[in-house]
């Protein structure tokens, strides 16, 4: 079981309490309805997989039930940080542990 | 019955503390403090069971966890029946009762034993190889045999009587293992006032300090050193002394688990205490100080009862006072078997030789043996051994060939060497490294804040591992926050354990066809190692899966180091060019009860019930499951099967009316300016223009365009919606909800409470609804000018507070009372005792299906499947046209959800209108066509509908809405049923009835 | 049980769930609490004053922390999340509704069942089924949140260093108590 740091409780909490919400950094457009269907495509469909660095959200549903962003090493399943939403997308080189 | 290899004044257990136990239904005496292993040698049985796949005569090879072939049945009572118990590892009760396993008729003469003679059938990959054809012989005949001939030990058949607990633990230090290093480590790390977790799969502390005699720790002799250490670290408040635990899996960010047997030693366990307990550990740090294991000499017959690691025969005599024969020989390569030989000699027992392979081996041990008279063979080898059911002589030869002698001996005592067990290291995702020098795998790159001290660490000699553990213990607690005071101890120990051989011994070479077992548990010699090779195998984890070398319940303890060797031999490779299989957990074999611990029977999954649900028991509701929820699925009067009870309770509710448990529907409070803003987003419907008081049908798609729920939202205020979901959608309903506010709409000012299980709700149905419902509301004006259909009121029923709607999933006038839940069940008795006086009837979720299909009321997640979009449900009046975005705004204009032919809604009524279809039945459009038929859709609702007199259907049909008046064809196994195309609506097809 | 006025004459009996239930173990008691007024209340940091205020309790802002007042006590359970608890018979929810700041206030007394764990073996009672470090360097008197407990939610605070106060949503009730029970029984260890 994972430890995962709560960027609003501000303290390390067992992964029970969490859910993963998918890859983070995907931006609903504000004119969604206007979208290409390849826009739409990428939005919706597509998502990087990386081996190695990943963005994605969690929640801490079982907790204090925000949605945050993280960014886990998928090699090594390690957290390298987290942070909340709407924080920009950090600038990580791969192989930051 | 006399324990005749009992030795008077060895070993630390108390004689006159006796114990009876059975032994294949033969009565003995054992001590208390013995293991059944060790209760048996005393009595001088070393027949302990039959292998596993030539059904050889096996004794003990081992004196703890690593034992790979005493493995025996335990039995309490007929449910209380464990297989596979170690018997190196069950600790002696009084009334123990233990049976061998793998043997048919009887030990000593097992049927089954012809697998021996017959081995070149059973030869490595024999599985593979020998049942290939023909095909359904597997099933009928190879599989029931083999099943039958083969498996370790019987399940019981029976629930498991006894409980099992679990615990969340945290501390800064686990040290795992609690020998001479663990101890060390402990007593630091828990000195520099840190909280410490300390735990050893046996029963007492102590690890090596079983059999080493000699070594002195603080001026103590290392065993009393090590039981006063733990009382005194049991003592502390930040320590936690776990004994009989084994730490089985070491997962992410350093979280142990660990298996605590709590009553398996005990004759009369009681029901208080759990049988065991499941310790779920997060440490800041780990120090592994899990020792090593021992391993045995791959020679000719190595497997004979009576053969035994020499550390296993020095733990028998030093702690259990057991001489595990009356003649021993030894059969060594390194010195640490010299110990047990002294050991053995001055406490009376003949030591017939020692053989060691070295050629020139000097050093203490060496003098000390010489100098008690003990022979020494040197550059010798044990070639074989005679006897079947014990081992009764060695032949001892040079070990590059030549004439051989027999010695007599009934026990030989065989040290290949030590191993360090860097089981729990690997499982932590550390890499092990090969150290050319001591040719064995050590702990190399750490991958978690965890540290290897004393024999797992590869450090060997006793004083060198106490002063690395002190370390460890100090530098994990100053890491953890402690305060390390420098804490040293003084040794002095003798003993070192280096050296020794890895792979076949002498006599048992690729040129011989001896059997010399590698991996005992699993009948894997080091000829089939070879064969392995032969056939193809390069890597040494193709080498294990086709051999099963190390794929037993021991996991290959004692056996990969020596199978690893023999494949790179084989291959003209180096060990490390071969690899080391990884290690997995559990380390040893972990109980499902344990695993499973407080989740069983009413703890395996919650089971919701209503606060109306008493009133349902109580008059004769039958219940169905809706994911953990317990919903009235009908109520049936005396007499009646289901089928008349749904039949009354539907044509009751249109008739006059009824009353529903509807409790169990999602409930969100959306409050906040924007609530309103919020809801357009959410929802297909526009919202913004209704008014307070005034409820709506609201559709809720996935950003895909397909349908996710449905519900009725009330606006209770501008900024106040009460919001329905499905049951089973609640949750995520709530989490999608959240998600978009969170992360997509932050700027709305808006907030969301589930306020599902804050209201019971009372559906109230049918055209008497209003007078039932009249008597009993206050302030609330219920006729249709002041309450129209799809409205809602706040005030209150029977003197507490309600929200009323007015709506209906059934067609007709209908009411949905909120009350507080625990009013529920009084308000449903009031509603109920109205509702008498006009004789309306309780109705459940069977009655709810059908009265809603007969309106054409679709069910999402019945009706729907995540591909269906409003307009394929026939609900596109429900899609805000004006709307310029809302969640699957996007996904509706997806070319594949605008094409034509796309499966819709529609009903169906059978030619035959007493036929009721399945749901789930597949539809063609044309019974004659060859097999496989081209399906065009499936049944998704059917019911008998006693309103309608005849059966009623939904489906979901290509182009279906086209196709009305259409026949259509459902093949089922006994004749194909016709049925005709129709609009979804079955009953009351105007909807006069909702203001009847 | 209460039972409420009404000029209609009938009185609608108010139910508890799981009232009366409680159970004892040698190191630990688990026993359900009476019914108590609650809201759950959501507001931005600009009317955590105008709140606290009117609600008579401070709202705590930092995580984990709870404020109790003359038997009410606030409990942070999210950034902009509170759940208030009034155990003498007070109205949160009309104290709430007269604050004109930005703010949601529902009310969830029925919404919760509450039961009190206590005993030396009260902290492993519920460690038995609740992953978090309940340590009281961790998790000191007064420290509360939402987190599981086995296959549930709950909300967590506790009342002492021997004692907790475990909220579960309603239908949740039943197997909280029997599974802290079933714990209770092991909590000696």
């Amino acid at each position: 079981m994972l430890l995962i740091r709560c960027p609003y409780c501000e303290e390390e909490r067992p992964e029970l309490e969490f859910r993963n919400a998918g890859e983070a950094h995907i931006a609903r457009s504000t004119n969604l309805a206007a979208e290409s269907d390849e826009d739409f495509e990428a939005f919706f469909f597509i998502r990087s997989n990386p081996k190695g660095l990943i963005y994605e959200r969690w929640r801490h549903i079982h907790g204090c039930g925000r949605f945050f962003n993280a960014v886990r090493d998928t090699v090594s399943d390690k957290f390298v940080m987290t942070y909340k939403a709407g924080e920009p997308k950090p600038k990580l080189k791969e192989g930051s542990r | 019955m006399t324990a005749s290899f009992r030795i008077a004044g060895a070993g630390r257990l108390t004689p006159a503390r006796t114990a009876r136990f059975t032994f294949d239904g033969k009565p003995y005496t054992g001590v208390a403090g013995d293991t059944l292993a060790s209760a048996l040698l005393a009595n001088g049985v070393h027949l302990f069971g039959r292998s596993f796949k030539y059904h050889r005569p096996r004794g003990v090879l081992a004196a703890g966890s690593e034992e790979p072939n005493a493995l025996v049945t335990v039995s309490r009572d007929a449910a209380r029946k464990t297989p596979n118990v170690r018997a190196t590892v069950q600790e002696l009760y009084d009334g123990l009762d233990a049976i061998s396993q793998n043997r048919w008729p009887s030990l000593s003469f097992d049927v089954g034993a012809v697998n021996d003679f017959g081995s070149p059938f059973f030869s490595a990959g024999f599985y593979y190889k020998t049942f290939m054809w023909p095909k359904v012989a597997w099933k009928s005949l190879y599989e029931p045999v083999i099943r039958a001939a083969a498996g370790l030990g019987v399940a019981p058949d029976q629930p498991d009587p006894d409980h099992y607990a679990a615990r969340f633990a945290h501390c800064d230090v686990l040290v795992i293992g609690a020998g001479a290093a663990g101890l060390a480590a402990a007593l630091a790390a828990a000195e520099s006032g840190v909280r410490v977790i300390l735990c050893d799969e046996r029963a007492d502390v102590g690890g090596a300090l079983h059999f080493e005699k000699g070594a002195v720790i603080d001026g103590e002799a290392g065993w009393s050193w090590a039981q006063k250490t733990a009382a005194r670290l049991a003592a502390m408040d930040n320590v936690r002394v776990l004994t009989r635990t084994t730490a089985f899996g070491y997962y992410a960010q350093n979280f142990v688990g660990l298996a605590e047997r709590v009553t398996d030693h005990l004759s009369s366990p009681g029901h208080d205490l759990p049988r065991e307990r499941l310790w779920q550990v997060r440490a800041k740090r780990v120090i592994l100080a899990a020792g090593a294991i021992e391993r045995h000499m791959v020679f000719a017959d190595n497997d004979r009862p009576g053969i035994m690691l020499a550390s296993a025969g020095r733990t028998y005599l030093n702690h259990y006072g057991v001489a595990v024969g009356r003649k021993v020989g030894v059969y060594t390569s390194n010195d640490s078997a010299y110990g047990a030989a002294v050991d053995l000699k001055k406490a009376g027992v003949e030591v017939a030789a020692i053989v060691d392979l070295r050629d020139n081996p000097t050093g203490k041990a060496v003098e000390e043996a010489r100098a008690l008279g003990i022979e020494v063979n040197h550059g010798r080898a044990v070639v074989s051994v005679g006897g079947r059911l014990r081992v009764s002589s060695m032949n001892i030869a040079p070990k590059n060939g030549g004439p051989s002698r027999t010695v007599d001996i009934d026990a030989l005592l065989v040290s290949a060497g030590w191993t360090p067990s860097v089981h729990m290291f690997s499982q932590s995702r550390g890499k092990v490294a090969f150290d050319e020098a001591t040719k064995r795998f050590l702990p190399g790159a750490y991958a978690q804040d965890c540290v290897s001290v004393g024999a797992c660490n590869g450090t060997d000699s006793l004083e060198a591992t106490v002063a690395e553990a002190l370390k460890a213990g100090e530098k994990a607690a100053r890491e953890a926050g402690g305060t390390a005071k420098g804490m040293k101890l003084k040794v002095d120990a003798a003993e070192s354990w280096t050296g020794g051989v890895v792979g076949s011994a002498p006599g048992a070479g690729p040129d011989t066809t001896v059997k010399a077992f590698v991996d005992f548990q699993n009948d894997v010699t080091a000829k089939d190692i070879r064969q392995a090779v032969r056939e193809g195998m390069r890597s040494i984890e193709h080498v294990k899966r086709f051999t099963t070398n190390g794929m037993a319940s021991d996991q290959g303890k004692t056996s990969n180091l020596h199978g690893l060797a023999i494949a790179a031999d084989a291959l003209g490779k180096e060990m490390p060019e071969v690899g080391l299989t990884t290690f997995r957990p559990p380390f040893t074999p972990v109980t499902f009860g344990a695993i499973v611990n407080h989740a069983r029977g009413p703890l395996f999954d919650p089971t919701r019930r209503t606060s109306i649900h008493p009133w349902a028991e109580a008059n004769g509701a039958v219940f169905e499951d809706v994911g953990q929820w317990k919903r009235a699925w009908y109520y049936p009067k005396t007499g009646e099967d289901m089928h008349a009870a749904v039949n009354r309770e539907c044509v009751t509710v249109r008739k006059t009316a009824g009353l529903f448990d509807a409790s169990t529907l999602g409930k969100i409070e959306v409050v906040g300016p924007d609530a309103a803003k919020f809801m357009e987003l959410l929802y297909t419907n526009p919202w913004e223009k209704l008014e307070p008081g005034r409820c709506r049908y609201g559709i809720m798609l996935r950003e895909d365009g397909f349908i996710y729920d449905d519900g009725v939202v009330g606006r209770l205020a501008p900024d106040r919606f009460h919001v329905t979901t499905t049951t089973g959608g609640a949750a995520r309903v709530m989490n999608m909800m959240e998600d978009y506010l969170q992360t997509e709409f932050p700027h709305l000012k808006v907030w969301l409470t589930s306020i599902s299980e804050q209201w019971a709700v009372i559906a109230v149905q049918g055209p008497s609804a209003r007078k039932i419902l009249e008597p009993l509301v206050e302030g609330i004006d219920l006729s249709d000018a002041a309450m129209p259909h799809m409205s809602v009121r706040e005030g209150r029923i029977c003197g507490v507070p309600t929200r009323l709607f007015r709506m209906s999933f059934t067609g007709d006038r209908g009411f949905e009372v909120n009350v507080p839940a625990d009013y529920g069940q009084a308000v449903w008795e009031a509603l109920w005792a109205e509702g008498q006086k006009h004789g309306a009837c309780a109705y459940g979720t069977e009655a709810m299906h059908v009265l809603r299909a007969e309106k054409g009321y679709i069910i999402v997640g019945q009706d729907t499947d995540g591909t269906v979009t409003p307009n394929d449900a026939g609900l596109d009046w429900a899609v805000g046209k004006k709307k310029t975005d809302f969640v699957g705004i996007r996904g509706l204009m997806r070319p594949d959800l605008v094409a034509k032919g796309r499966k819709q809604l529609v009903g169906l009524k059978t030619k035959d209108p007493k036929v009721v279809l399945e749901e789930g039945a597949q539809i063609v459009a044309d019974p004659r066509q060859p097999v496989p038929m081209k399906m065009i859709g499936h049944v998704t609702s059917s019911y008998w509908s006693e309103n309608c007199g005849r059966s009623i259907a939904l489906a979901l049909l290509a182009g279906g809405r086209d196709r009305v008046g259409e026949t259509i064809y459902v093949p089922m196994p006994n004749g194909t049923i016709e049925a005709e195309v129709t609009g979804m609506v079955f009953f009351d097809e105007k909807g006069d009835r909702l203001n009847g | 049980m209460a039972k409420a006025a009404t000029a209609a004459g009938t009185a609608a009996l108010r139910r508890p769930a799981q009232a009366g239930r409680e159970f004892s173990a040698p190191a630990a008691k688990v026993a359900v609490l009476p019914p108590a007024e609650r809201i759950s209340l959501r507001a931005p940091e600009a009317s955590v004053a105008a709140l606290s205020k009117a609600l008579g309790v401070t709202l705590p802002q930092a995580p984990k922390k709870s404020a109790s007042a003359k038997g009410r006590t606030a409990l942070w359970l999210g950034p902009d999340e509170w759940l208030v608890i009034d155990e003498t018979g007070g109205d949160p929810l009309a104290d709430a509704a007269k604050i004109k700041d930005l703010h949601s206030a529902v009310g969830v007394s029925h919404r919760n069942v509450a039961f009190a764990v206590s005993g030396p073996g009260a902290e492993a009672t519920i460690n038995a089924g609740c992953p978090q470090d309940l340590s009281l360097t961790v998790f000191p008197v007064g420290a509360c949140s939402r987190t599981v407990l086995g296959k549930i939610e709950i909300v967590l605070l506790r009342t002492a260093e021997e004692a907790f106060r475990v909220e579960c949503w309603r239908s949740f009730s039943d197997y909280a108590f029997t599974f802290l029970s079933d714990a209770a029984r092991d909590s000696a260890a």
